[in-house]
């Protein structure tokens, strides 16, 4: 069926196509529409879930949390303070295990009041074991959301699936919305081999000493780890059965691009245009889009831009005292590559100042230009 | 189930802190300050104390007398203050 749907819809769309048996959430700011329509989708009946609003996002996590525990596909949504709220229990959801899904429209975070987009809300949200999959169209969120599902199911890690706020959750894009028997045949019921059960009493998150507490984070990095072949298997398994091929990174004319912008969301789907362009003037530049942020894709990314001439990290987010958290992990991923290239890393967009096609052919341009980064931050538009 | 499981590896335990037996085994009254001692003529018998134990650390014995296991009991004292005969005494641990 082809739909014209709003980016926050494509989240209540992907929902109810993954068949999401709870949802927890909090309906007032930063709330989206999001848990709006899932609300009248439970109201009507065409979504079979019980929804529970809650008096906070903490609430709507720790919801989330029980009904996951008891074994029911969960999904809630959120948005930058909102999430931050939720910090505390988002280590708990990894650390129990629990696949949850979620959606986070990327909104810079306050003060001053903003309700523009940035990424730094989910960015510091990163050390929380949490699935980062950062999308760029509005088909590809609602498509991310049924892929977050199968992927978390399998390794037992919550999962969030994250867009820019306003750019693409207000924006009206045609969708395919797939067909529920499909989507039930590429994403079976979730059996919890650890829920809650009567039959088998146990209790959980209980103290654990020095003696085991280290053996369990190694179990949650071994298993986040998994996720990246199995983006790419079930992403592929996901175009053989849609149409559409999804994987941890995107590329775009890279086969022969000496110089390769490195970003994510929807400066990418800006940028496309701008390769094109470029290319036509006579220089030889590609993209990666970064797809999954966490597990980040290092050794893709090193075997994509190892003996490159130049690479330059576009981030709409800031690590204060640091850089942008694309381009510092980008860049630590190729620390050890003999033919590591130069890096340039530029802050752009941050609290939704817009970065049309000439901001980034800007960047682009710097990077051809200069011969090596002379700073860590490279501000674009700075009015000073 | 009430055995303690001995792990090896880190393959031998569930994803998650879970328990995979009782508690029981977990013995959790070695930071008692203060220890409830009964005086056997003066209790009654009623089970108030074995009813208001936050930690099920009281059972009755054969006779009828709440016996405490001092290996669960933190010395709370609820016993000693719900008790309505004033049977229970909270003795310093030394």
């Amino acid at each position: 069926m082809q739909k014209v749907i709003m980016g926050n819809h494509a989240l209540s769309w992907g929902a109810l196509l993954s068949r999401a048996e709870v949802i927890a959430a909090y309906p007032i700011t930063p709330q989206t529409e999001v848990v709006e329509l899932l609300s009248n989708m439970c109201a009507d009946g065409s979504l079979k879930a019980k929804f529970i609003k809650v008096e906070s996002e903490h609430s709507a996590m720790a919801a989330s949390m029980g009904a996951s525990a008891a074994g029911a596909r969960t999904f809630t949504a959120t948005s930058s303070q909102g999430l931050a709220l939720m910090h505390e229990v988002l280590h708990w959801a990894t650390g129990a295990r629990l696949p949850i899904v979620m959606g986070n429209i990327n909104r810079a975070m306050a003060p001053p009041w903003t309700i523009w987009t940035e990424q730094t809300d989910s960015i510091a949200q990163r050390d929380t074991g949490w699935i980062q999959i950062y999308t760029s169209s509005i088909q590809e969120i609602m498509d991310s959301v049924i892929q977050a599902y199968k992927v978390a199911e399998q390794i037992y890690i919550p999962a969030m699936v994250v867009l820019d706020s306003f750019v693409l959750s207000h924006t009206n894009e045609n969708c395919e919305v797939p067909d529920q028997d499909k989507v039930d045949a590429y994403l079976p019921r979730f059996e919890n081999a650890y829920k809650l059960d009567t039959e088998k009493p146990a209790a959980f998150g209980g103290l654990t000493g020095p003696d085991w507490y280290y053996e369990l984070r190694y179990k949650i990095e071994r298993d986040i780890q998994k996720a990246i072949p199995l983006f790419e298997e079930t992403g592929k398994e996901f175009g053989e059965m849609f149409g559409r091929h999804y994987g941890m990174l995107e590329t775009y004319k890279l086969d022969d691009a000496d110089t390769v912008l490195v970003t994510s969301a929807s400066i990418a789907s800006t940028a496309r245009p701008v390769i094109d362009a470029m290319r036509e003037e006579g220089h030889k530049v590609g993209l990666i889009r970064i797809r999954v942020f966490r597990p980040f894709p290092s050794e893709l990314l090193r075997k994509l831009l190892a003996g490159r001439k130049k690479v330059l990290v576009v981030d709409r987010n800031i690590s204060f005292g640091m850089s942008g958290a694309f381009y510092a992990e980008t860049k630590a991923a190729l620390y050890n590559e003999k033919k590591a290239p130069p890096m340039w890393g530029y802050i752009a967009g941050l609290g939704g100042r817009d970065v049309p096609m000439d901001v980034v052919k800007g960047m682009i341009e710097q990077t051809i230009k200069e011969d090596h980064p002379t700073e860590d931050i490279i501000w674009i538009g700075v009015k000073r | 189930m009430s055995e303690e499981i001995k792990w090896e590896k880190e393959s031998d335990m569930p994803l998650m802190a879970m328990s995979l037996g009782r508690m029981t085994v977990n013995k959790t009254g070695s930071w008692r300050n203060l220890r409830p001692v009964l005086d056997r003529e003066k209790c009654n018998k009623c089970g108030i104390c074995w009813k208001f134990c936050p930690d099920v650390s009281i059972e009755m014995d054969d006779e009828d007398y709440p016996v405490v296991d001092l290996s669960f009991c933190k010395g709370c004292g609820i016993c000693a203050v719900e008790c309505p005969k004033d049977a229970i005494e909270m003795v310093k641990e030394e």
